[in-house]
């Protein structure tokens, strides 16, 4: 049902040119199978997935490869059947160009499905159906891949009053989820029926930005198929960055979620669209999450969306699009919160909602940067509400402790400040680098204090070890003074040879020597001092018994 | 390697700048037509001065020349400098405030976004406190002849036909050092430089910058908060203080209109760089300027408040910002603290 509600704003926000047409003009068209696929199994914020197949070992579309590591962690499957060619580095879609552990399989063409069950989430306890969720893969497609099992607990009371299912997609040139709304608006509508049960929760609030009428006419027309009233269709003013969790909360519900905080706790989930399908196929079809819908647009002929099978390289999906001839770089995602890739091979992942082919024409290199005037445009447009160019200013001197304070880590990296900015400073470099370097910071901080607790609980152990054999030997010595006094008594009788006499005083003489040696050598060291190394060792002394001075209640805090 | 965003609004500096410049047209005009072109040379010896001076701070600081010499930074402080001098003043007054202003106030703090003092005020100041005559004669209105105000620039001085006090200057002699029985109404009815609600002609010049103003907040180039904070808070205490001894005090119609107080409520005040930037450290920096200008001019030494009260407010601004930091988003029920 489309109603019409009460909105909120969320502060600042830009309007840069959304560029979305092109790649609505056709249908979704399925990706070919390309010749070799490379499945990374770190595809999912939390631990690496432990790799279940070997070279050489035949996979069936759909067979789980990567095992998810702990709880939050989610599996990967193979995208299609085939050969495993290698289990090696390749590779990273990521900035970085950073290899990682990646699935290699050679597809055989046939693309074969595992046996497909659906799951009775019914008949399962809650924990159960969120474990069969992580086995089936299913993150978050908005681009975070936050593993869904995670967020579908309601949290303390058990039960929420609204789950926001976000299709705002607010990004330029990204139309995935509007063309995932447009043609499979009914199997989203399951997937939110089943979190909404998981969730407990009260109302299923489907927020959509106003420049997707289709989309919003064919989720409301399913919600209407759907005849729950609980379901609403809400088209959000369209405003760069409305498709962010939080922004979206705010305008749907009027609630702002604090940074670090947990929605749940709020009354409010937050999945994007994509998530409900996948969540659909994993249940109620028992296919795991294998693929996504990826938009290619930018500087390509024919801007489309495609499904894509997971591990695709993204020159092979880019070349369906017809790329202009003066392309020269390929972003994930979109223009304002995109990553370059290091190359056009790497593949295809769950974070992947729109590949972008760029070229200096279509994003020119940034004018030279200038110095910050202060102007405040970045504040008035941050949809956190933090100033911007204060934290820019800490950031630049390397204040971090006061960038921190001035909510650094509140930042969504939206690229709204920089976007504005007159003076042209890639504003969000300067917090990307500032919170890399607290991180750091921070893990050398834990190194270090792991250290130190080692070294002081080693010192510990040598010191009770120590005290222990001191006191065997003290019971040995006790016992063998004993023995040795009971020997002396039977042996009092026989006195020492001469041979044996004359030894003894040779050494007692030698004793003697050394005594008097050691107490001429003595004075030498620390008489005949000038009275400037006398001061020196003085001071050296005082600074000496400062130290352990200052060092004394922390070695008492740490005992 | 760029990163994202990956493509920028069409904004810049420059444009900001051009278009202070474009607001300030309106209250030129006005000035021209009742005072004469004289300000026009100020602004012209001002310009050049500026951007020669910006010129060698930059090649000496070994900063890319043409990117911040176009920047149009420079233009904006040297207009307003010569808005605020004498149109009359000797040409090396207004060359050496520019100097002032740009070389010691600007580059040697650091340059574009580096000042903490508004750079035209510190001009302003330090030369009202070094030549308090040469900054206190103003022509006469409707005296607009070019001839003699050229020759008042850059000739030998001979001032007595064409000068004379500004408004808020005369209004302030007479009550301070005439007799006892002088009074606002008295002193506002009997001179020939008062008009009908400000000083003569000056009234006009200060809507032309009112409507520069509003041309600003149309741009979104300044936020409402401080024009009206200043403006609000200087008609609030002139009132009080007109309507407690209407003898001794001037109303708010005379200081809103008179001296520099539109320019400042609008182009200096505004100043983003040496002014706070949080939304009610804004309000409270403007309404610090109100206060301190009309107690300076009331009671202080010299005919204008605005710029020892824009630059003591301008020691103030970090602080004020430090502790009026807007609340962060999902903590505005704590609010105004940084932490």
């Amino acid at each position: 049902m489309s109603a019409l509600r009460k909105l909120f704003r969320f502060h600042g926000g830009v309007k840069p040119d959304y560029h979305k047409d092109a790649s609505t003009r056709q249908p979704i068209a399925i990706a070919p199978i390309p010749a070799e696929l490379v499945i990374p199994l770190h595809q999912s914020i939390g631990g690496p997935p432990r790799p279940l197949v070997q070279a050489g070992e035949r996979v069936l579309k759909g067979q789980r490869i990567g095992d998810a590591d702990g709880n939050v962690s989610s599996a990967v499957h193979a995208s299609t059947s085939g050969t495993v060619r290698a289990v090696e580095m390749r590779r990273m879609p990521h900035t970085s160009g950073l290899s990682a552990l990646c699935v290699v399989i050679e597809p055989d063409g046939r693309d074969e499905w595992i046996a497909r069950q659906p799951f009775d989430f019914r008949g399962a306890s809650p924990t159960e159906t969120r474990d069969y969720l992580r086995d089936a893969g299913v993150v978050g497609l908005g681009g975070a891949v936050f593993p869904s099992h995670l967020k579908l607990n309601a949290g303390k009371q058990g039960r929420l009053d609204t789950l926001v299912l976000n299709g705002a997609e607010c990004e330029p040139f990204i139309t995935c989820d509007d063309l995932l709304m447009r043609e499979r608006g009914e199997a989203i509508l399951k997937g939110a029926a089943i979190m909404r049960e998981m969730l407990a929760a009260g109302r299923v609030l489907i927020g959509i930005e106003d420049n997707k009428p289709e989309a919003i006419a064919a989720m409301t027309e399913a919600a209407r198929t759907a005849g729950d009233d609980a379901i609403q269709v809400v088209a959000v003013p369209t405003r760069y960055p409305a498709g962010g969790a939080k922004q979206l909360i705010r305008v749907l519900t009027g609630i702002e979620v604090p940074h670090g905080e947990r929605s749940t706790d709020y009354g409010v989930q937050c999945f994007n669209v994509g998530t409900a399908y996948a969540i659909h196929e994993a249940i109620t079809l028992g296919q795991p999450l294998i693929s996504r819908i990826v938009t290619v647009a930018g500087n390509v002929g024919q801007a489309r969306n495609y499904e894509v099978l997971f591990g695709t390289p993204m020159r092979d999906l880019t070349a369906l699009c017809k790329p202009l001839p003066d392309s020269d770089r390929v972003i994930m995602g979109g223009p304002m919160m995109g990553f370059r890739m290091p190359g056009d091979e790497v593949p295809v992942v769950k974070a992947t909602n729109c590949v972008l082919v760029g070229s200096g024409a279509l994003f020119p290199p940034p004018p030279p940067e200038m110095s910050c005037i202060r102007c405040g445009e970045c504040a008035k447009v941050c949809p956190s509400d933090l100033q911007p160019f204060e934290m820019y200013w800490f950031a630049r001197a390397r204040l971090f402790g006061k960038a921190q304070e001035y909510h650094l880590f509140d930042c969504i990296e939206c690229g709204c400040c920089a976007y504005v900015c007159p003076s042209r400073i890639p504003l969000v470099d300067y917090y990307r680098f500032a919170k890399s370097e607290i991180w750091a910071r921070e893990v050398e901080k834990e190194a270090a204090d792991l250290a130190r607790d080692r070294y002081e609980f080693r010192l510990l152990r040598e010191e009770r070890e120590k005290q222990e054999k001191a006191a065997k030997l003290a019971a040995k010595t006790a016992a063998g003074r004993e023995k040795a006094a009971a020997a002396l008594a039977e042996a009092e009788k026989p006195a020492r040879t001469p041979e044996e006499e004359a030894k003894h005083a040779l050494i007692a003489a030698a004793l003697e020597r050394a005594k008097a040696q050691k107490e001429q050598a003595q004075p030498e060291n620390t008489s005949n001092l000038s009275p400037e190394q006398q001061a020196e060792i003085a001071a050296i002394e005082a600074r000496r018994a400062e130290i352990r001075e200052q060092a004394k209640p922390h070695l008492r805090a740490d005992d | 390697m760029q990163n994202s965003p990956y493509f920028l609004k069409p904004a810049s500096v420059q444009s900001v700048m051009l278009r202070v410049l474009l607001a300030l047209l309106p209250g030129i005009a006005a000035y021209v037509w009742f005072f004469g072109a004289a300000v026009l040379v100020q602004i012209a010896l001002a310009s050049v001065t500026a951007l020669l001076a910006e010129a060698a701070m930059l090649k000496l600081r070994e900063k890319p020349l043409m990117l911040y010499l176009g920047d149009g930074s420079a233009l904006v402080t040297a207009w307003l400098i010569a808005l605020t001098f004498p149109p009359i003043a000797p040409w090396w007054l207004t060359v050496v405030g520019v100097l002032a202003a740009i070389v010691v106030a600007k580059h040697l703090y650091g340059g574009l976004g580096q000042n903490p003092f508004n750079p035209a005020m510190v001009a302003f100041a330090l030369m009202i406190v070094a030549y308090p005559s040469l900054m206190s004669q103003w022509p006469a209105v409707g005296f607009t002849d070019f001839a003699p105000q050229l020759n008042a620039i850059f000739g030998p001085r001979q001032l007595d036909a064409i000068t004379m006090a500004t408004p808020l200057d005369a209004l302030r002699t007479a009550l301070h050092t005439e007799d006892a029985r002088a009074t606002v109404a008295g002193v506002l009815g009997s001179s020939a430089s008062f008009g009908n609600i400000g000083g003569k002609g000056w009234e006009w010049v200060a809507a032309g910058y009112f409507l520069g103003g509003l041309y600003l907040l149309q741009q979104r180039i300044i936020t409402w908060h401080m024009p009206t904070a200043f403006l609000l808070t200087l008609l609030v205490i002139s009132g009080a203080f007109a309507a407690f001894d209407p003898t001794r005090f001037a109303g708010p119609s005379f200081h809103l209109f008179t001296g520099g107080a539109m320019l400042g409520a609008f182009f200096i005040v505004t100043d983003p760089v040496s002014g706070c930037t949080t939304p009610r450290g804004k309000l409270i920096f403007a309404a610090g300027i109100a206060l301190l200008t009309w107690i300076i001019r009331t009671f202080g030494a010299y005919p204008d408040g605005i710029a020892f009260a824009v630059l003591l407010m301008n020691i103030a601004a970090p602080l004020i910002d430090m502790n009026t930091q807007p609340p962060v988003f999902g903590h505005k029920d704590k609010r105004g603290s940084a932490k």
